[in-house]
């Protein structure tokens, strides 16, 4: 069984008067037909970067791909341009950011942008467009569509936005869907409706997802599988539940640590992680989490840990992995 | 029908000093309403945006009351009308006794050094231009807490070190750090002034988790160090759970439900904290994929027009018919345990 994506040893680098951003440093992973994978991880660690190469969305300069592949349905999609990405965008691959209000067209009515996505796309004309506008209108949970349809963005709220990029997201029947933090501008009750729906109208029609956030939670009720992201690179991967039960890599296992949770007594006291993140243009030549490791090791000054396999579909880019489990016992 | 201090002794957990002081602020009947006008001669009244609308609660010493609730419900109003930054529109604000809202600009002095601030964005709230060691220096030489220049400079390396950075970083400026360390400043600036209360609203809402918890954890520390008592204003119900005494649930300007921090979580009575609980997932796949999320459908509605009767029952799975039209009073159903609901 091929993979319906598959990202192999992707480097995306922005180069800046402050020196080379190593944004997305040698990442792999593949999402799997209808599978919901998370990329998690903190502000920076290139988790936006990874997902805008998939989409070609890489404003160039100051960024470029500068290796890899990037595999849709067994093609590269690096070498493409920007007519044959543009087809495959939209079409094949849905989009939905943080900020619908940015990836919205201000100046158009909501229906006139889901008719043309359709009539592009598609091959729709403006009648069967504009009924097919309705019907995603009124599943994604927009009351009165046939009124809402000759509305512009800012009549919205920003859950109601929300809703339409999904309703923009899903209307082509794409195979696959990334979703960079979905509701991380919007309050816990909207978060809670706009996930529930993405997760059941994605499952009902088959869609795969590839769903960016920094929250643990949302990772943990959504995903099948996790990439837990550092520093521009894959540093653990996992299915969900393993990831969370088990996790084989320090950064996992403090970012884990470090949160306060509702379904356990409350904690005397928090146990964060020391230290911040490192700048990206100024790499080291070991592990870039050994600054702020626990468990470090001589070795981890001078080699870099490979992402390897630690069990069944698991991997973890440490040395120290194996004395990470006995560790926590 | 206002949470009175017998209510809250008997239900307020004891600070970790193991003492309850006296009432430091006592909120009473505020009300915040923002005038829409119309027109730019005569600027005509349009409308009021309810922003508070009749907020009670009183914060002891030593205590750290949570405020809750979704974006828009009056969080920050409610916040900025305690530091005087809004006048309110009606009700009345007493720290140590004294009704801030009847004092002028040159009586309020002495409170704006008791009464601190920091903010949610620790990008926008620090001025770019000066150096971190000027901006924390400034209010101790405006409010003439040290006249001494050099004992001043002093103290900046003391603050800064006590908020776990380095008092090298006096000369570094506001972009030069991360969000984390800049929000460290920001608490820095306001120890300065050594406050008796500080507002902290939502501090570590744009921090990551790994850096939220050192600033979690430094908050407490400086509350216990320094006998600090906090209101602490913020979404993220984990966080404010693991940080507060008690907690205020706010929605469209009113408190729905005020208890005591275990209370409340263990056994939410209001039909919104029960909606806003549910919607939290927590960070564990085996419940998560089991559990059944009982979230409210719809929206806030605009403070402009607020739904007449309880502001939440559009919303609400137990709504009655009476529930649009008569508005339910905050009620103590349980020793400190308050509820605004004529269901529960
Ligand atoms: N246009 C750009 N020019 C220069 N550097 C960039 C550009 N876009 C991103 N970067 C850098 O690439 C790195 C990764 O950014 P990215 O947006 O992928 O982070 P992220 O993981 O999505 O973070 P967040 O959680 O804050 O969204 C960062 O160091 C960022 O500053
Ligand atoms: N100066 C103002 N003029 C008009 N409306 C305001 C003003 N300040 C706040 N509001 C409105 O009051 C309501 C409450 O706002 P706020 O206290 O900032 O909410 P929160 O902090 O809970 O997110 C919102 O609808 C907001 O738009
Ligand atoms: S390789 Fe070394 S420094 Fe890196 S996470 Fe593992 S133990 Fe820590
Ligand atoms: S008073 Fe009525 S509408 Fe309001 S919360 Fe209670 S049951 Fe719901
Ligand atoms: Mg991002
Ligand atoms: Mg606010």
């Amino acid at each position: 069984m091929s993979a319906l994506l598959e990202i192999e040893d992707l480097r995306t680098h922005f180069f800046t008067t402050s020196g080379v951003v190593k944004a997305v440093n040698g990442i792999s992973y593949d999402v799997q037909e209808g599978e919901t994978v998370a990329i998690v991880g903190e502000s920076g660690c290139g988790k936006s970067v990874s997902a805008l190469s998939v989409l070609g969305l890489i404003p160039n300069p100051p960024g470029r791909i500068v290796g890899g592949a990037i595999r849709f349905l067994g093609d590269d999609l690096i070498g493409l341009d920007d007519l044959q990405i543009r087809d495959i965008r939209g079409r094949q691959i849905g989009m939905i950011f943080q900020e619908p209000m940015t990836s919205l067209n201000p100046v158009l009515t909501i229906g006139l942008q889901l008719t043309e996505t359709m009539e592009h796309h598609l091959g729709m004309d403006r009648a069967d467009a504009e009924k097919k506008a309705v019907e995603y209108l009124r599943l994604v949970g927009i009351s009165e569509p046939e009124r809402r349809i000759r509305q512009y963005p800012h009549h919205l709220s920003g859950g109601m936005r929300q809703r339409v990029m999904i309703a923009m997201a899903l209307c082509c029947e794409p195979k696959l869907i990334i979703a960079d933090e979905p509701t991380t501008a919007l309050d816990v009750t909207i978060q809670a409706q706009i996930l529930e729906l993405m997760k059941n109208l994605t499952k009902r029609m088959g869609v795969a997802l590839i769903i960016i956030t920094h929250n643990l939670g949302v990772v943990a009720r959504y995903a099948d599988r996790v990439n837990v992201m550092y520093a521009g690179k894959i540093i653990e991967r996992g299915l969900a539940a393993d990831i969370y039960r088990e996790p084989r890599h320090p950064y996992t296992l403090g970012l884990l640590s470090s949160v306060p949770r509702l379904d356990q007594p409350r904690q005397k006291r928090l146990d964060p992680i020391d230290g911040q993140p490192p700048d990206l243009t100024r790499l080291g030549e070991g592990c870039s989490f050994l600054p702020r490791c626990k468990f470090a090791v001589d070795r981890c000054a001078s080699e870099i840990p490979p992402l390897e396999t630690v069990g069944n579909g698991h991997l973890s880019a440490c040395w120290e992995q194996e004395n990470l489990a006995t560790a926590r016992g | 029908m206002t949470p009175d201090a017998s209510a809250l002794e008997s239900g307020a957990r004891l600070s970790r000093n193991g003492e309850l002081g006296d009432v430091l602020v006592d909120v009473k009947g505020l009300k915040m309403h923002f005038p829409i006008t119309e027109g730019i001669v005569f600027n005509k009244l349009v409308g009021l945006v309810k922003a508070v609308d009749g907020v009670d609660f009183r914060i002891r010493r030593g205590e750290t009351l949570g405020l809750v609730g979704e974006s828009g419900c009056g969080k920050t109003t409610t916040g900025r009308c305690i530091l005087q930054l809004e006048r309110p529109t009606e009700g009345e604000i007493f720290f140590e006794g004294v009704d801030l809202t009847k004092l002028d600009q040159v009586a309020l002095r002495e409170y704006r050094q008791k009464i601190q601030v920091i903010f949610q964005d620790p990008y926008s709230s620090l001025n770019p231009r000066m150096k971190i060691g000027e901006m924390i220096d400034e209010p101790m030489y405006v409010h003439g807490i040290e006249p001494d220049a050099q004992k001043r400079k002093q103290r900046v390396s003391e603050l800064l070190s006590v908020c776990g950075l380095n008092p090298k970083m006096a000369d570094r400026y506001p972009h030069e750090m991360s969000g984390g360390q800049r929000q460290r400043v920001g608490i820095a600036r306001a120890l300065s002034l050594e406050p008796e209360f500080i507002i902290c609203d939502e501090p570590v809402s744009a921090l990551d988790v790994s850096i939220q918890a050192q600033i979690i954890n430094l908050l407490e520390d400086l509350r216990e160090e320094y006998n600090l008592t906090y209101l602490f204003i913020a979404h993220d119900l984990s966080v404010v759970r693991h940080l507060c005494h008690r907690v205020a649930v706010m929605y469209l300007g009113r408190i729905v439900e005020l208890a005591d921090c275990d209370e409340l979580y263990d056994n939410p009575m209001h039909p919104y904290t029960r909606a806003l609980l549910s919607a939290v997932p927590v960070p564990d796949p085996e419940i998560e994929q089991n559990r059944d999320i009982s979230f409210v459908a719809g929206e806030v509605p605009s403070p402009i027009n607020p739904p007449p009767g309880c502001v939440f029952h559009p919303r609400c799975p137990i709504a009655v018919e009476s529930c649009s039209k008569e508005v339910p009073a905050l009620r103590e159903l349980k020793p400190g345990h308050w509820v605004a609901c004529t269901e529960v």
